[in-house]
Formats: C-alpha cells, sequence, structure tokens
C-alpha cells in the first residue's frame, strides 16, 4: 500500500493519460463501451486522489521527482540545487485536485448516455481523459515550466471539446475560435513572465523561485502579466467576453468541466502570488486589485444576467459573478498579509469563505449546468421563452434545479449560504460597503433564478412537449449525486471547514513550509 | 549596446503580432498574428541562453576553460514550438469549419453569438 | 489541390522523397547525440508526406495514404511512449533504468569530445523513437484531413 501512496501523484497523471491514448485503439473493437471504461479510470482516479487526500491532510505535503531518486544534485564544487520537475502537493493542491477529480468522474457519467448518438465519440473521450489529465497537472505541479505545458494542454482540449457540435451549427466554432485567441494569448504571455523569472533566477523550481526573490523591476512586469492574463482565464471582468459563449456552445457535461478549469487558473493565481511573491510585493495595493476585479466581476455578471433568454448564457453570466466573491475573500486576506493582528482575526476567515467559496461553485455551477443539459436532451432548445411546464414530466430535474438554484442564492440549509456568510462575515469588518455590494450581489442573483425557474418549469403545459419524460438514469444519478454533496456540505460546513478548508488557507500563507519541503538542505 | 538586439527584435515582433491581432478584419489575419506573438515569445527564451563566446551544448563535462551556451532554455524553446504546431492547426481547422458555415471570413459579420 | 502538377516536378518527387524520409529517421534516431529528437524528425518525415500531397493532388494521395492506418501508427506510438515511462516504476516513474546497464542502447556514455556512441541513452533513445512515430503520424492525419475538407469546400464553390 505504501508504494501506491509512494507513487500516487505520478498516477493521477499517468493513468488518465494512459487510457487517453488507448481510447482510439480500443473503440475500433467496442465503440458502444468505451464510455463506461472512461468512467471506470476516472473513478480509480478518484479514489487515488481521495487516498492521497487523507494521507496530505494528517502528514504534511508529499514530493515526487520524476526520472531520479532525490530532490538536489550536488555539483562536484559543493554547490547544491534542486533539479528535474518535481510534483509538490500541499493542502492547497489537493483541495483543488479532489474538486477536479469529482467533477470529471461524474462528467464521464453523465456523458454515457447524454452524447450516445453522437458520432466521433471516440475523440470525445480522449479529448475529456486529456482535458482532466492537464486540470489535474496544473493543481499539483511544483515547477513553473510544467505548469505552462499543461496550461496549454487544458486550454486545446477544451477548445476542441467546445467545437465539438459544430457538424451541426456555426456557433460552437465560433465560439471555440474567441476562446482559442485569448487562450493563447494568455499562454503566451505566461510563457514571457517565465522567461523574465528564470532570465533573473536561474531556476524553473517554485520553491527555488519563491526562496531567490527579490522584487525587481522586471518582477514587477512579470507580476502584472500573471495577475491580468490568469484573471482573464477565469472569467473576471473586464476580460470576460469569452465566457458566456464557450460556456453555452459546448455539450452540458463539458461545461461543468470548463468551470472547474477556469478555477484551476484561479488557483495559479493565488498560488503565484502568495507563494512566489508572498510579502515582498506590496500587499495593500494587489490586494486591493483583486478586491476591485472582484467587485466588478460580482456585479457586472450578475446585471448581465437578469436580461438573457438563453439559459446557459445566463448560468455563464453568474458564473463569472460567483468568481467575483472568490476574488473579493481572497483579496481582502491578501490585503491583510503584512498586518498579523488583523489576517488572525479577519483575514484568515475571508481566505477561508473564498477557498470554501471555490469548492461549492464548482458543485451547484455543476449541478445547474447538468439541469440544463436534462432540458436540452429531452426538449431541444436552449430559449427560456419556448420552454415552459415541464414541473410534473420531468420530476428529478426540478428537484435538483431547486436545490441547485437555492445553493447559488445562499438560502441555508445549502452550501452557498455557508461560505457566503464566511464572506460577508469578515469582509465586513475589512470594508463594510463591499459587504453591502456582496450582499445586494445575492438578492438578485435569487431574483434571476426565480424567472427563470417560472419560465422553464412552471406554466401551462405546452403542446409540443407532451411526450417528454424524465431523463436516462446515468444523468440523473450525476446531478443526485451532486446534490447529495451540496446537501451534505450545507449541513456540517464546519466539518469541511476545519478539516479540508483551513489547512489550505494555511499552506497558501506559509511560504515557508512550502520552500522548505523542497529545499530543505540547500 | 549591439549584443541588445535579440529583445528589441521580440519587442518588434510582440508589437506586430499584437497590432495584427486586434485591428484585422480577416480571420487568417488573426491566426497570422497569432503566430507572430508565439515567435516573439520563442526568440525571448533563445536569447536569455547565450552566454559570450561559448559553444554548443552537446557533449558531456566541457574542457577547463570552455563556456558553454546554456541548454534549458533551448528545451523550453522546443517545446513551446511543439505546442504553438498544435494550437495552429486547432485554429486553422476552426476557421475552415467556420468558413464552411458562416460563408465569409470576416469578423464583422461572424457576430451570431451576442448579448 | 485538385489538378496535379508539371512533369518536372512529379519526376523529381518521385525521385526525392525517399531522400527525405531516410533523413528524416536519420534525425529521430540521433536525437540524443546531435541536435534532433523525435518532433523534428517527425516534421521532416511528415514534410515528405506534404510533397507527395501538392505533387500528385488529393483525389490520387487518398488511396495511397490512409487516415486510419495513420491514425493508428499515431495512437501505438503514444502508447509506447507512456509504456517506457512505466517501465523506471521501481524508482521513480519516468526513471531511465536502461542507461549505462548493457543491453540494447545501454552502453555507459562517453565523456569528453566525441563523436558519439549510438548505443547509449537507456529511455531517452527509446522515448525519441516512440514520439518520433507518434508526431509523423499526427501530421499525416492533419495534413489528409485537411486537404479532405479542402475538397470538399472547393466541389461547393464551383457550381
Amino acid at each position: 500500500m505504501s508504494s501506491i501512496l509512494m507513487h500516487a501523484p505520478a498516477l493521477i497523471i499517468a493513468l488518465p493519460l494512459l487510457a487517453a491514448f488507448l481510447t482510439p485503439i480500443l473503440s475500433r473493437f467496442n465503440g458502444k463501451k468505451i464510455s463506461w471504461f472512461v468512467s471506470a479510470v476516472l473513478g480509480i482516479t478518484l479514489l487515488l486522489t481521495l487516498y492521497m487526500a487523507g494521507h496530505i491532510l494528517i502528514d504534511g505535503p508529499l514530493i515526487y521527482v520524476f526520472g531520479g531518486s532525490e530532490a538536489g544534485l550536488t555539483l562536484p564544487s559543493g554547490y547544491n540545487f534542486p533539479i528535474r520537475i518535481i510534483f509538490q502537493i500541499d493542502a492547497m493542491g489537493i483541495f483543488m485536485a479532489l474538486i477536479t477529480a469529482v467533477v470529471s468522474f461524474l462528467a464521464a457519467i453523465y456523458s454515457i448516455t447524454y452524447m450516445e448518438e453522437h458520432t466521433g465519440l471516440d475523440k470525445y473521450y480522449t479529448l475529456l481523459l486529456l482535458l482532466a489529465t492537464s486540470m489535474f497537472g496544473m493543481e499539483i505541479t511544483g515547477d513553473i515550466f510544467n505548469f505552462f505545458v499543461f496550461f496549454e494542454i487544458a486550454s486545446i482540449s477544451s477548445v476542441a471539446l467546445i467545437s465539438f457540435r459544430s457538424t451541426i451549427s456555426g456557433e460552437p466554432a465560433e465560439a471555440g475560435l474567441k476562446y482559442m485567441v485569448v487562450s493563447s494569448i494568455s499562454a503566451l504571455m505566461v510563457l514571457f513572465a517565465i522567461g523574465l523569472f528564470y532570465g533573473q533566477y536561474d531556476a524553473l523550481n517554485i520553491a527555488a523561485i519563491a526562496s531567490f526573490m527579490q522584487y525587481t523591476q522586471l518582477d514587477k512586469i512579470a507580476l502584472i502579466l500573471f495577475v491580468t492574463v490568469l484573471a482573464m482565464k477565469s472569467g473576471a471582468v473586464p476580460m470576460h467576453m469569452w465566457t458566456p459563449d464557450a460556456y453555452s456552445e459546448a455539450p452540458a457535461a463539458i461545461t461543468m468541466v470548463l468551470v472547474a478549469a477556469s478555477q484551476a487558473s484561479l488557483y495559479a493565481l493565488f498560488r503565484i502570488i502568495f507563494t512566489i511573491y508572498n510579502i515582498t510585493l506590496n500587499t495593500v495595493t494587489v490586494g486591493w486589485i483583486i478586491i476591485i476585479l472582484g467587485v466588478l466581476s460580482m456585479f457586472i455578471g450578475v446585471t448581465m444576467a437578469i436580461i438573457q433568454k438563453d439559459i446557459k448564457r445566463l448560468m455563464a453570466y453568474h458564473a463569472i459573478s460567483q468568481t467575483g466573491y472568490m476574488l473579493l475573500g481572497v483579496g481582502v486576506g491578501m490585503a491583510v498579509l503584512a498586518d498579523p493582528q488583523a489576517l488572525e482575526s479577519f483575514g484568515i476567515s475571508a481566505m477561508e469563505g473564498g477557498i470554501f467559496h471555490i469548492m461549492n461553485h464548482a458543485m451547484y455551477k455543476g449541478l445547474l449546468f447538468l439541469t440544463a443539459g436534462a432540458l436540452f436532451y429531452r426538449t431541444g432548445t436552449r430559449d427560456l421563452s419556448k420552454m415552459g411546464g415541464l414541473a410534473n414530466k420531468m420530476n428529478y430535474t426540478t428537484i435538483f434545479f431547486i436545490i441547485g438554484a437555492a445553493a447559488i442564492a445562499g438560502i441555508p440549509p445549502f452550501n452557498g449560504f455557508a461560505s457566503k456568510l464566511i464572506i460577508y462575515e469578515s469582509v465586513f469588518q475589512f470594508n463594510p460597503l463591499l459587504s453591502i455590494i456582496a450582499m445586494l450581489v445575492s438578492i438578485l442573483t435569487l431574483a434571476s433564478f426565480v424567472k427563470v425557474f417560472h419560465s422553464a418549469f412552471l406554466g401551462p403545459q405546452l403542446e409540443e412537449y407532451k411526450t417528454v419524460q424524465e431523463v436516462p438514469k446515468s444523468m440523473v444519478l450525476a446531478m443526485g449525486v451532486l446534490a447529495v454533496i451540496i446537501v451534505f456540505f450545507g449541513l456540517f460546513p464546519d466539518i469541511i471547514v476545519k478539516n479540508l478548508v483551513h489547512p489550505a488557507v494555511m499552506a497558501l500563507i506559509n511560504q515557508s513550509r512550502y520552500t522548505s519541503t523542497i529545499l530543505g538542505g540547500m | 549596446m549591439i549584443g541588445n538586439f535579440p529583445f528589441v527584435a521580440v519587442v518588434i515582433m510582440l508589437g506586430l503580432g499584437i497590432y495584427s491581432l486586434m485591428f484585422k478584419k480577416n480571420l487568417i489575419k488573426i491566426a497570422i498574428g497569432l503566430t507572430l506573438i508565439e515567435s516573439g515569445a520563442n526568440l525571448f527564451l533563445i536569447a536569455l541562453g547565450y552566454r559570450k563566446g561559448s559553444v554548443a551544448p552537446i557533449y558531456t563535462m566541457a574542457p577547463e576553460g570552455a563556456k558553454m551556451a546554456l541548454p534549458t532554455p533551448q528545451a523550453l524553446c522546443l517545446t513551446s514550438i511543439v505546442i504553438g504546431v498544435a494550437t495552429t492547426a486547432l485554429v486553422l481547422s476552426i476557421i475552415m469549419i467556420i468558413y464552411k458555415k458562416y460563408g465569409t471570413l470576416n469578423t464583422d459579420e461572424i457576430r451570431r453569438l451576442r448579448g | 489541390m485538385i489538378e496535379e502538377m508539371s512533369r518536372i516536378v512529379r519526376t523529381m518527387t518521385t525521385l526525392i522523397f525517399g531522400f527525405i524520409m531516410v533523413y528524416g529517421f536519420y534525425v529521430i534516431a540521433h536525437g540524443h547525440l546531435s541536435p534532433g529528437g523525435g518532433f523534428q524528425g517527425g516534421a521532416i518525415v511528415a514534410s515528405a508526406f506534404a510533397l507527395l500531397l501538392v505533387t500528385y493532388g488529393t483525389n490520387q494521395i487518398q488511396n495511397f495514404l490512409s487516415k486510419d492506418l495513420f491514425s493508428l501508427i499515431e495512437s501505438t506510438g503514444l502508447v509506447l511512449f507512456n509504456a517506457f515511462g512505466f517501465l523506471g516504476i521501481g524508482a521513480t516513474y519516468f526513471y531511465n533504468c536502461v542507461s549505462n546497464s548493457g543491453g540494447v542502447f545501454g552502453s555507459p556514455t562517453v565523456i569528453g569530445i566525441n563523436s558519439g556512441n549510438l548505443n547509449t541513452g537507456g529511455t531517452i533513445a527509446l522515448m525519441n523513437m516512440a514520439v518520433g512515430l507518434e508526431v509523423l503520424a499526427a501530421f499525416g492525419v492533419i495534413i489528409m484531413t485537411m486537404s479532405a475538407a479542402a475538397e470538399i469546400l472547393n466541389k461547393k464553390e464551383k457550381p
């Protein structure tokens, strides 16, 4: 058992990758059952991630060196430095990896019946496995160029998945092109900033850069590049133009995985600001920039969402506004990072709220997108003005939609309420105006989801939907698992906060623990 | 002063690439702009690894007194070129699909998704 | 890309494309000794396929280079790459367990200025060949698919 634990960080990358390469060969023999194979592989990856999480939250970070037995190289002159690609998983990394594992497993299960009548399914599953591999890689790597490679793999596979339905109409291709241009520019700017780091410090390892960091002029340019492009990839305003198109034109299961991929970029932003720079930069300025990005995203996201007629576009604008909550929480924590007393009283709980909101958002936004996919599967349309009266035919979908809408609006006892309450309380002590804006946005979110529920589910039975019945079993199963998780997190939030979220926040703040794990003797 | 010329070339290429990405209306010209930005970033990486008067790093354990150019940025640049090939292939395939469905390559007319 | 090119071009292509492929395989095989390696050599071999496609036109070449075969070779190359990574799983993933051990690609590395021994390198040389196989097949699929799609678009435009 301990040898599986020792190799687990490499296995959660290597197993989906091997399955992704085997899928075209295996689908020549049996094209129908390939979805079961993919679900099995992603299920094994989920079990490995849970096993690693149990170990890391008790014993501390895990390191994995690729291609060698030790993390450092000693030159004949006695100089010791880290070498090779090293994966370092601490509590924050395993938090994000858990979200990715659950979301990609449920996407594979949902796609068993949702994508059944499509052709070219072997390419769909190959791309889904590649997307899952690259998201895992982004979250657990300790080497900044390796992060860039996984970042590019994620953007290429997600663009190919967004344009998957372009044989039917032209809009998915247009959305895919917009997303590809945005991703490409972001990745090249990340590469530029990595070149700036390498040119100054001659190191590519995140821990090594963190320990050599002096805040020179070139580092300021690198910081501006990183903050701008990683916020652009997460869908923060004012760079949010790709989000509604990309999220609405992708197949429903892929939209759920895309939300998790955007959150992986958000994780990278937090990792770079907190671990590489830490207190060398001017924390109040950078914290306020992130807070302003967050407030803009919250407000503009929800006001653009109220006027939408397409159900998935509306949910995509809500995803932008919820990203604003995460940026607000962590931005408040950043702004008080240099002040130990304020950090102790409300900074840490603001960050806890923001990071807990990441996991809650992945769960309830995933559930909402899956219900929108279920509606599209049965009625063939995404337009709210054409739907109506579906509540008494699709019982399960209605219940899951109510759970998801209550969670996103912040109604107790669902999990949105738990994380939003933590954000309201701690941000109020920092600056009361921000907290009031957050509560206002929450009320507007509730209003827009009441509108969606009324148009899609209530009302008289329409003529063309007489033969509509409930969606197949695998889709109900995927939505049901998410609903159970939402209710469980809502009823017992302090178990999750104490065991999962608080170690993650402490791992982000504590830069010296991250660097000393690799550079122990150097 | 003349040793800074690669970096000036990087800035020129990035500027031309961003100009053609933002202000041109034809989709193929946007794809060319992406390729220009990528070439600029690769040139930047390679120019970082040069040391004055050095030799190519292709044998083990250089003799005393010889300087070798750094091999790591060359590996980074190679990875980036491979990724750029995949990106260009994907962008061009999507442009072909858009031409088939919309009938035009002008970005002013490819605006069915709005709002 | 419908009509084929003139007699001069066709003759030269028939003479040269074999040499281009051999040069490409040489660059793949010597990746651990001289500049080159999997991706570069694979791109050179794929340019030989592109030369054939441009000279003879899509209709004639479609039966000669089939997309299914290329897709199969690509998947094989990728699976081999991953399998070679698992060879050294005794120490870590991607560990070079074949170098310095005798056997295929296992001689000890020569130190200093030398003309290179092909037999060294270990799993690096094996992975180079897997990647080279994959790259040439992937480029083959890309250019065959794009030229077939261009055929369809051309037919649609000419009424």
